[in-house]
């Protein structure tokens, strides 16, 4: 290959709170103590990891009215388990699911400048928006966004932080004792924004941060979805896995970076994905399997097709043939609290009848199938191979990783296969920056602050 | 004669210090407030004095000498980080002391606020505590969502700001219910990890706190398991009858501001009658005065030190709490002369960080435990332990409890 190796960019995720991770098994630890996340933020360090993520949700899953009991539940408040992470991690960045809809712009602004502070430069935030009056329960205002309005309000909402973040020069601060002067400037945090969704105006009270701004990520699959992280996102969290789909995705965000004016590359994508090592092939997909069919017990297989289908199928036998009644999806929600995971249902059920059929699978067969994802099952080197293929041929410029192991899964990923994309020369062997910015490769974000207090910068 | 109970003390972390020319000292390190290790030094040296707790100041709007809105100041220091942030931050190297975060609530969301206080409990290992504060009017137009009237000091007794800030304080209190109910909708025994019937969790152990209120409603329950300490204390400061009334309705320690021996007697009275009003008579509520203070070897140089920093103002420092410029030897005659009218602890402002900080850990706590009246080591790891608090069974389980004695009678 003529061109430089890219450096592939390493994301770990510590567990959800959803079938993916199995409680039961002997090696799974607390998922709420902090020495879980401890040793999991260390370990990616050690791995030379570029972050640490962590997913969030705001409400309990429930299922006809009852909070689910199956899987693991439980987890802390995002911002001060990084800031606590902050202390025991020296390069690694700290970036958290927050949400647009149930936060407001200056505290959550403030709140992921302060990160950035207290962490030397290494905050990031992926941006979610939720639109559902289930989650609206447990906030002030209620389920208030409109399902269109969803990326008005994500948009408008990174903007105004952008704004915020930029509202104190990098040289506001002179802290001249002599002469008794500690700000340049009285108008330092000065921001004004009118818009649909906030209508807000006075001074920010965090000085500029050691990034700048924060790095923001995005997850952006619809045309709209594309385009709004084309033109904000640092980072999108990709959904493809398969090579040709991914190049495709990633050749479409270029071209849509372009138009947005900015140059291409200047947005990293990164596909999640989970891993499964053997010592030989065969040994990682026997593990796959036992994985899979903890992942997905009979109960968790009912449940997972009511998500689809909207109705109980509690009497449906999950060694048995999948239900031959039809989905429901105007009826009364059946699963509350997660994404809905079907557009068309019956155009799902349709997909995974003949599925089942042409594999001769069971109920709960068909869901391990489709609800347990391991992208990545192999030996260490099959997994290094595939893993740097991919990002070297543009699928992906990295991957967020996770294990079904809560906290030490990942721990084996990076005794094992970090050091084979060390020799490659596909990961560094060394930190070289300070930033998360510095991480990922991404530019320096201009210093000079728009400090116009009129109306949002573009 | 019974042994006089021993103090509780406590520092409060702001910026350079308490006074506003704290900055410029020689000692002071005004281009670090911004920095991690700034806190972090200052924390460990309060734990290295023993201290109950410290807590962070914090609000949703510029520092300001006014009750609304910026002050254009120049020569003060200006932007905070936040307070819950901080504490964690700090957290994870520190082993013994309490960490007390003051938040804002008008603007914010309790739900977000208790799972907050929860998480620093987890990373703290039960050292978590909440300041909780209405806040101040120049917080709304940053948010948008409300409208406070102009405050100032003028206006501030008028039968209209008093009913603003009587319906603030409202507010507050419901805040605060709600963070404690979400913090009890988890029973601590919550979480089974029952291979045998495939259930992560007891789902009767986990309870809806269906919170309805003039402001807002909460359904839960929390996405946080309940925190260490099961309930982490709440504190409040309090310089008027409202504000009493809140602490007592919904605090386990309420800072007050008496300027003498005579004030500290009818606060302390008027305290507890809210405190008794509230129901809880029986309960410990502790009442701690802050206090800015000036330490040095002789009164003289504590006089000396003060006037220096006020020759940096063009007029002299206003402050709720009494400043007291003397030695630690005074401070703690002062101390515990105040005690003996009826309070259990103290906040103490340092006026300059570090030097009144590290006179009040190496110098005026070692003087109060030569007199018996303050701690030579830690007895307990968490800050309910410090402060005597006995650990509370969730209120929901108590419920629980109670039904099935109903159903079994």
């Amino acid at each position: 290959m003529s061109s430089p190796r890219k450096q592939i960019i390493l994301g770990h995720y510590l567990g959800g709170v959803n079938h993916h991770t199995v409680w039961s098994d002997p090696a799974a630890g607390s998922q709420i103590a902090f020495s879980s996340f401890r040793h999991a933020a260390q370990a990616a360090e050690r791995g030379k990891f570029d972050f640490f993520f962590l997913a969030e949700g705001l409400i309990l899953r429930e299922r006809l009215g009852q909070i689910f009991d199956q899987d693991i539940v439980g987890r802390p408040d995002t911002l001060p388990v990084l800031a606590s992470l902050a202390a025991v991690t020296e390069h690694l960045g700290l970036v958290g699911t927050l949400n647009a809809t149930f936060n407001e712009p200056y505290e959550l602004a403030r709140q992921l400048a302060s990160l950035d502070h207290l962490s030397g430069g290494r905050a990031g935030w992926n941006v979610v928006t939720s639109f559902d009056a289930f989650t609206g329960q447990n906030f002030r205002r209620g389920g208030f966004l409109h399902r269109d309005d969803r990326y008005v309000r994500a948009e408008e909402f990174v903007a105004l932080a952008r704004q915020l973040w930029d509202s104190w020069a990098a040289d506001a601060i002179v802290a001249d004792a002599e002469n008794g002067r500690f700000l340049r400037d009285a108008a330092a945090g000065t921001f004004r924004h009118s818009g649909r969704q906030f209508d807000v105006a006075g001074q920010f009270n965090v000085p500029r941060s050691p990034q700048g701004r924060p790095v923001v990520l995005q997850a952006g699959v619809s045309p709209q979805g594309r385009d709004f992280a084309a033109a904000t996102a640092d980072a999108i969290f990709s959904p493809y896995h398969e090579l040709g789909p991914a190049q495709e995705y990633y050749r479409d965000i270029q071209a849509r970076l372009v138009r947005a004016g900015r140059p291409p590359g200047s947005v990293k994508l990164l596909p999640g994905g989970t891993f499964i090592l053997g010592d030989t092939e065969a040994d990682a997909v026997e593990r796959q399997r036992e994985v899979a069919r903890a992942q997905v017990s009979g109960r968790t297989a009912q449940i997972l097709l009511e998500t689809v289908w909207n109705r109980d199928l509690s009497g449906y036998d999950p060694d048995g043939p999948l239900p031959d009644i039809d989905p429901d999806p105007t009826g009364p929600p059946v699963i509350q609290g997660r994404a809905r995971l079907a557009e068309d249902p019956f155009e799902t059920v349709r997909t995974w009848r003949a599925l089942a059929e042409a594999n001769r699978y069971s109920l709960r067969d068909l869901a391990i199938r489709v609800f347990s994802h391991t992208e990545f099952v192999g030996t260490p080197t099959q997994i290094a191979d595939r893993l740097d293929h991919f990002v070297q041929n543009d699928g992906s410029d990295g991957f967020i990783l996770g294990s079904h192991v809560t906290p030490g899964g990942i721990d084996e990923f990076v005794d094992k296969v970090v050091p084979l994309l060390q020799e490659r020369g596909s990961l560094r062997a060394e930190y070289s920056g300070t930033t998360l910015r510095d991480n990922l490769g991404l530019p320096p974000v201009p210093v000079a602050a728009d400090r116009t207090p009129q109306g949002t910068p573009a | 004669m019974p042994e006089p109970d021993p103090l509780h003390l406590a520092v409060a972390l702001d910026g350079a210090g308490w006074h506003p020319a704290a900055w410029r000292e020689p000692s002071a390190r005004p281009r670090e407030l911004f920095s991690p290790g700034y806190w972090v030094d200052l924390v460990t040296e309060a734990e290295r004095g023993l201290l109950d707790f410290v807590t962070f100041e914090d609000s949703l709007a510029l520092q300001s000498s006014l009750l609304g809105g910026p002050d254009g100041r120049t020569d003060q220091v200006r932007g905070r980080l936040d307070a819950v942030l901080v504490a964690a931050r700090v957290a994870p190297l520190t082993s013994r002391i309490g960490l007390v975060p003051a938040t804002s609530v008008l603007h914010t969301e309790p739900f977000h606020l208790s799972k907050a206080i929860a998480t620093l409990d987890y990373t703290s290992g039960g050292r978590a505590g909440w300041r909780v504060q209405a806040g101040r009017p120049a917080e709304s137009p940053h948010f948008g969502r409300r409208d406070s009237p102009e405050i100032t000091f003028d206006n501030l007794d008028t039968p209209e700001i008093q009913a603003f800030v009587a319906a603030s304080f409202d507010e507050a209190a419901d805040h605060v219910e709600v963070v404690r109910r979400l913090w009890d909708s988890w029973e601590d025994d919550a979480e089974i990890r029952d291979a045998a019937t495939g259930r992560f969790v007891d789902r009767d152990k986990l309870h809806y706190i269906d919170f309805e209120g003039r402001w807002f409603s909460v359904r839960g329950p929390s996405i946080t398991p309940r925190p260490p300490q099961g309930q982490p204390p709440v504190t409040a400061l309090a310089h008027a009858t409202i504000p009493y009334r809140l602490a007592a309705r919904a605090a386990d320690v309420v800072y007050v501001t008496p300027h003498d021996l005579d004030q500290v007697r009818a606060i302390v009275a008027e305290v507890r009658d809210e405190q008794d009003r509230a129901g809880r008579a029986g309960e410990t509520l502790h009442v701690f005065a802050d206090l800015v203070v000036v330490l040095d070897d002789t009164a003289e140089a504590a006089a000396d030190r003060l006037g220096r920093l006020d020759g940096h103002l063009d007029a002299p420092a206003g402050s709720d709490a009494k400043t007291f410029a003397g030695t630690p030897a005074g401070l703690a005659d002062l101390l515990l002369d105040w005690q003996a009218a009826g309070l259990t602890g103290y906040r103490l402002r340092p006026a300059v960080l570090p030097d009144d900080l590290t006179a009040i850990t190496r110098r005026l706590a070692p003087e109060l435990a030569r007199r018996g009246r303050f701690r030579t080591e830690y007895r307990t790891t968490t800050l309910r332990g410090h402060l005597g608090l006995p650990r509370p069974a969730s209120r929901y389980a108590a419920a629980a409890e109670q039904r099935i004695e109903v159903a079994s009678s």
